[in-house]
């Protein structure tokens, strides 16, 4: 028989083991899953793992791809850690990217060089305006759009719970659906291409100079939400391990009696965390339309918002831990896609694989907090 | 010698780093009030836990009536005869009386049919009940009661009582001497488990003294002074705290008609509390437990805001002011629940000083966290106050509940408040611990500080503090001076001035016991 | 302008119910598991699982029940993932429940590609003879598949377990303060196990019912929030069985007032229309949870607390 055994305090050592062994475990898992499907498993983990990196075939094209996916996944990561770390859980960051995206979009659209415009509200024309010629201004200005739109769309769930007392898991969750339709809505009429022969999806941003992400450097993948990735994560950590506002996120979702007797306001300490995630959900975004993606579309989101949830936990909720995590997950990407278009992997495999590596990880963690005794020790006299 | 109800032989019981029984015997006779003594931490609860079947023992052994006895779960132990009123949660709040008394049943009858039995047995023994209240709305006495009537429906042999008188004022202490006396004239045993000597000598013919695990004695505890079992429990010759008279200076805290909305949905409301402390004064709170306790201490800390002008700082309105602007004016607090409450269980002790000394000891600056004058504060309460722990870097649920309690209690001590506030200060703690404790306060207030101690221990409050008042049902009693006071008049207090908490019908049967009592 | 004439209230109330019972079901088992206070949030990734097994072993099969028995079991073995971790592992159940969605999507899609487009087995309606002959209650009640009785059965039955039977009386103690209820010597985790299992087998038939006759046909996440929506069902229904019903219905109704709008042709684009069960779920959260002390009477005690035996 086994049994847990509470430690006095949790081991350090095994906080930063279990990710890896979960990673390992992870692997083995998938391999059998490969080779259930009828792959050589070696193949395909090393196709995943190895080859976007160093295969001198395919690294030219994945390296940069590696920063590309990451920064999105860190972005958002970074953010929930905050909330997580406090008890408050925005699952809904995919929604919070949308709306940050949509709003980004439609800041540059307005200044898209094309001449007269209208715009339009449910196909009736509101006013109509000659577009001046874009300036300097108008990326930051959709960076600052991008933020205040995933930070509007993370605020709902807050006051809803401030004001209300609702679950902002339920509440920030179901919003990703109406996002979705919005999105959905906004790549068929307001936002759409005049000039797409009514397909849906609106212009192309990466046409349009002053509004792109570009790559800095070239054949890195490093562009603005890159950089935007690395301030968070430095952000995240200072906030986390060196500023009171951190401590008493951390506070509050240890011991929540404790917090507010230390003078913690809980509504206030829902508000910042479902707001700082959000808009950072919301640049993740931006980053994305003006950047890897290029235009709003319907299928614009692709799980980033989900999958930064596995980052989060996987990275420890630490900041520095996420920017791990979320290379790791970019890895699974590029070099799940690689699989399925080698091997002809079908692409559900490497979500079903990154869901079991959070399963692994959730069950090893008891490791930190528990010991596990054998109690053969009692069968004997 | 006839053969005793229950004899344990040689109980051994371990856990990581503890040993928390130590090759116990002891043996219980038919008919007998035993009692089970010693201090927290001695081993009482897990000596009862493997009597009950919920702790299996290392080894040695126990015999009922002669036949070897070892349940592997409670209910064996029912099925033997065996039935335990708890000290602490075994109700369900949004389950009624009567569902509550069959879930402690193992062949539990329809709940129409028990019902009427809750109501037969609990007149009977002069504990009324009605079975379709829900357990939530019910007062610590009565819960007790529940507790009480679900054990004697099912006929024990033997009944273990853990604490059962902490929760009681003294009249309803008596009324359960009472209905204890006639389970015993009824041929029925009690295992009664205390630490109030008082108590045991005037209940029990036997008593089995217990001290970090080993039986220190076994004995006739009416043919002893309290003062000997003390020594025998504690190990130690006790000195009383001492402390020299001081003129009271100042009034440093005043509150006015203090009201509040119970903030949860089994709570208390505050109702109208006016109280002040002056400068030097040590004034005590008494009660029983649920009584507004927990909400007092919350609405004084900031926890719980008020209207502005009802707690006034040396005339300073604060109601409204959250605890760390009352902090920062010299108002601090120290909560009854050290784990979750007081100090956050996972954090380091250098991280639990954050929670209230933050800005008065100065420990953050400009928003940005000082770890090394935080760990350097730890240091200084733990070198102060006597902390037994490896550092300061220990997580708080790693220390012993004494130690944890003279941290949390030092940390403010430490702050040099004006006015300081503790909700159960000794709750849990060992003698030595609690005694320094006590005396630390009183070096407060002999300092200049005024002093609430909000306690269930009246023996505390009377030997500490200066003015007593009882909380009951959220209302606060006018304070009298301690000096002089006697217990029927303490237990009046608590009571509400002799108005029992004992609903409708049970009148009757309290007042009966209440002249039991006398004779 | 929008044809109105073409929505018939009698049809409506007829495809309400259908719509109403895959949250119904998923609804009633998660209800039963925060009963006994565990509060796990893999609705959604137990529904499309139930939704792909079932549909799967239906169309391998041939047969629309032994799938829908598939889906049962599909969904409980997910479900005892979820218990093994947190009741054995002691992990975080928010998290835990979220991985159990982020995964059970993952693991449908895998199962279900090569079934896309595919028509499953049909499920025949029962025959009430003349009772569905009836004016207005005849369609509306009677002229239903045999999933949509078995729902309502499914909520009595639980309505019944729990408000009078010992076991169901032991399974609110465990939800209600697990302390006690281990210090009374019940056994805690197994009450959890069993409650945890159960609600991932409704989620399971739920999920089921959505691809073997509510759409029927099998997309990648078709489930489209419908175990989310099932946990705020339970917020709205106080964890009481028949005002789950009473709130499954009326959510049945939204939809279907909604679809039937859509194809009405009315003005306000497809995409608003589609965003009202959302939107309106999430306006029941708030007038549900805004009574606050009524809230806190309901609600568990220990749900979402872990449980961990001392010694």
């Amino acid at each position: 028989m086994l049994r847990l055994e509470k430690r006095p305090q949790p081991s350090r050592a095994w906080i930063w083991a279990t990710p890896l062994l979960a990673v390992a475990l992870t692997m083995i898992a998938g391999g059998v899953l490969f080779a259930l499907l009828g792959k050589d498993p070696l193949a395909a983990i090393r196709m995943i793992f190895w080859d976007p990196l160093f295969s001198p075939q395919y690294a030219s094209y994945s390296r940069p791809q590696l920063l590309v996916k990451a920064a999105p996944l860190i972005l958002i990561a970074v953010g929930l850690a905050i909330g997580f770390r406090a008890n408050i859980w925005n699952i809904g960051a995919e929604g919070q990217y949308i709306i940050g995206a949509l709003f980004a979009a439609s800041v540059a659209l307005i200044f898209f060089p094309s001449g007269p415009a209208d715009v339009r509200i449910f196909g009736r024309v509101l006013f109509s305006y000659d577009v001046a010629p874009a300036r300097w201004w108008l990326f930051p200005a959709m960076i600052l759009a991008g933020a205040l739109g995933g930070l509007l769309w993370g605020l709902i769930p807050a006051i809803l719970k401030t004001r209300f007392n609702t679950n902002e898991i339920l509440v920030s969750l179901l919003l990703v659906y109406v996002a979705e339709k919005l999105l959905a809505a906004a790549a068929v009429s307001w936002l759409r291409n005049p000039t797409g022969a009514g397909f849906p999806g609106s212009r192309n941003l990466s046409q349009f100079a002053e509004a792109a992400n570009h790559e800095l450097i070239a054949n890195t993948g490093m562009h603005w939400g890159v950089v935007a990735a690395f301030i968070a994560v430095i952000f995240g950590y200072v906030l986390l391990q060196r500023h009171m506002l951190g401590f008493h996120v951390r506070l509050a979702g240890q011991a929540p009696r404790a917090a507010r007797f230390a003078g913690v306001a809980p509504a206030r300490l829902v508000l910042f965390c479902l707001g700082i995630s959000g808009l950072l959900a919301g640049l993740a975004g931006m980053f994305e339309v003006a950047g890897p993606a290029r235009m709003i579309s319907i299928d614009f989101n692709t799980g980033y918002g989900f999958t930064a949830i596995i980052v989060a936990f996987l990275g420890r909720l630490h900041p520095v831990g996420i920017v791990l995590a979320g290379l790791l997950m970019a890895l699974t990407y590029i070099g799940g896609e690689l699989a399925q278009f080698r091997l002809g992997l079908p692409s559900a495999a490497i979500q079903v694989f990154q869901g079991m590596l959070l399963f692994f990880l959730l069950a090893l963690d008891m490791l930190s907090n528990y010991r596990i005794r054998l109690a053969w020790k009692e069968a004997a006299p | 010698m006839t053969t005793p109800l229950l004899a344990i032989e040689g109980l051994t019981k371990s856990y990581p780093g503890v040993v928390a029984n130590d090759d116990v015997s002891m043996a219980i006779g038919e008919g007998e009030i035993h009692a089970l003594l010693g201090e927290n931490g001695a081993g009482k609860s897990t000596l009862v836990k493997a009597i009950y079947g919920l702790v299996r023992p290392d080894s040695g052994q126990m015999r009922w009536r002669g036949a070897p006895y070892a349940p592997a779960a409670p209910h064996e132990a029912r099925a033997t005869g065996v039935a335990m009123v708890f000290q602490h949660f075994s109700l369900f709040d949004a389950l009624d009386v009567a569902e509550n008394v069959a879930l402690g049943m193992d062949d539990p009858p329809p709940i129409r049919q028990l019902a009427a039995r809750i109501r037969k047995v609990s007149t009977e023994y002069g504990l009324p009940l009605d079975p379709g209240r829900l357990a939530g709305d019910l007062s610590a006495g009565e819960r007790q009661r529940v507790e009480i009537i679900r054990c004697l429906l099912q006929n024990p042999d033997l009944l273990i009582m853990d604490e059962p008188t902490s929760v009681l004022t003294p009249q309803e202490v008596e009324i359960l001497f009472e209905t204890l006396r006639k389970l015993r004239e009824e041929g029925r045993s009690i295992l009664y488990i205390s630490h109030k000597l008082d108590e045991i000598r005037s209940l029990c013919e036997t008593a089995t003294i217990l001290r970090l695990g080993k039986v220190v004695a076994s004995s006739d505890p009416r043919a002893m002074s309290a003062r000997q079992l003390a020594e025998l429990m504690v190990g130690t010759a006790l000195t009383p705290p001492e402390r020299a008279g001081l003129a009271p200076g100042e009034v440093l805290l005043e509150v006015t008609g203090l009201s509040h909305r119970a903030p949860s949905a089994f709570g208390t409301s505050l109702k109208e509390i006016s109280l002040s402390v002056r400068a030097g004064e040590i004034l005590g709170i008494g009660g029983v437990a649920g009584n507004g306790q927990d909400e007092l201490l919350a609405a004084l800390s900031g926890e719980l805001r008020s209207k502005h002008q009802a707690i006034r700082l040396k005339g300073q309105p604060m109601g409204r002011y959250g605890p760390n602007t009352r902090r920062a004016l010299g108002l601090l607090c120290a909560p009854e629940e050290r784990l979750g409450h007081a100090a956050a269980p996972e954090m380091s002790l250098t991280e639990n000083t954050l929670l209230t000394a933050a800005w008065r000891e100065k420990l953050v600056r400009r928003g940005f966290i000082d770890w090394k004058r935080a760990q350097g504060f730890a240091e200084k309460i733990i070198s102060r106050f006597d902390v037994r722990t490896p550092g300061p870097h220990v997580a708080a649920r790693a220390l012993s509940g004494g130690n944890l309690q003279k941290f949390v209690i030092g940390r403010e001590i430490i702050q040099r408040p004006e006015v300081l506030i503790v909700n159960q200060p000794t709750w849990g703690v060992d003698a030595a611990a609690a005694a320094a404790i006590r005396q630390a306060l009183m070096d407060l207030a002999q300092g200049g500080a005024a002093v609430v101690v909000i306690s269930q221990d009246l023996d505390e409050l009377l030997e500490i503090a200066d003015r007593f008042c009882a909380l009951n049902g959220g209302r606060l009693s006018a304070p009298r001076p301690v000096a002089g006071l006697t217990m029927e008049e303490v237990g009046l207090m608590l009571g509400g001035a002799g108005d029992m908490e004992v609903a409708g019908e049970a009148t009757a049967g309290a007042a009966e016991g209440a002249a039991h009592a006398e004779t | 302008m929008m044809d109105l004439s073409s929505i018939n209230p009698v049809v409506l109330a007829a495809a309400l119910m259908v719509a109403a019972t895959p949250i119904l079901l998923a609804a009633i088992g998660e209800l039963v598991v925060e009963k006994a206070g565990v509060l796990n949030l893999g609705v959604e990734g137990m529904m499309i699982t139930g939704a792909v097994t079932g549909f799967a072993v239906a169309v391998t099969t041939g047969n629309a029940y032994i799938g829908m028995v598939a889906a049962v079991l599909g969904g409980a073995a997910l479900a005892l993932v979820f218990a093994l971790l947190t009741q054995y592992l002691m992990s975080n159940q928010v998290a835990t429940g979220l991985a159990l969605t982020l995964f059970g999507l993952g693991l449908s899609a895998l199962i279900g590609q090569g079934y896309v487009g595919i028509s499953p087995p049909r499920t025949p309606k029962i025959d009430f003879g003349w009772l569905s002959e009836i004016p207005v209650l005849g369609p509306v009640l009677f002229r239903h598949d045999p999933l949509v009785y078995v729902s309502i059965f499914i909520v009595a039955a639980v309505w019944w377990f729990l408000r009078h039977s010992r076991a169901g009386r032991i399974l609110r103690a465990v939800g209600e303060n697990h302390d006690a209820a281990h210090a009374l010597g019940y056994r805690v985790r197994a009450v959890r196990v069993a409650a945890i299992a159960f609600g991932g087998a409704c989620a399971g038939l739920g999920g089921a019912y959505l691809s073997l006759i509510r759409v029927p046909q099998w997309t990648e996440g078709m489930t489209a929030g419908a175990g989310w929506i099932a946990l705020a069902l339970v917020v709205f229904a106080s964890w009481r069985p028949w005002r789950a019903l009473i709130g499954a219905y009326l959510f049945g109704g939204i939809v279907v007032l909604q679809l039937n709008l859509q194809a009405a042709g009315w003005r306000i684009p497809v995409e608003y229309l589609a965003m009202s069960p959302y939107l309106v779920t999430i306006l029941v959260l708030v007038i549900m949870s805004s009574g606050r002390a009524r809230r806190s009477l309901s609600a568990p005690g220990s749900l979402g607390r872990p449980f961990h035996a001392a010694g």
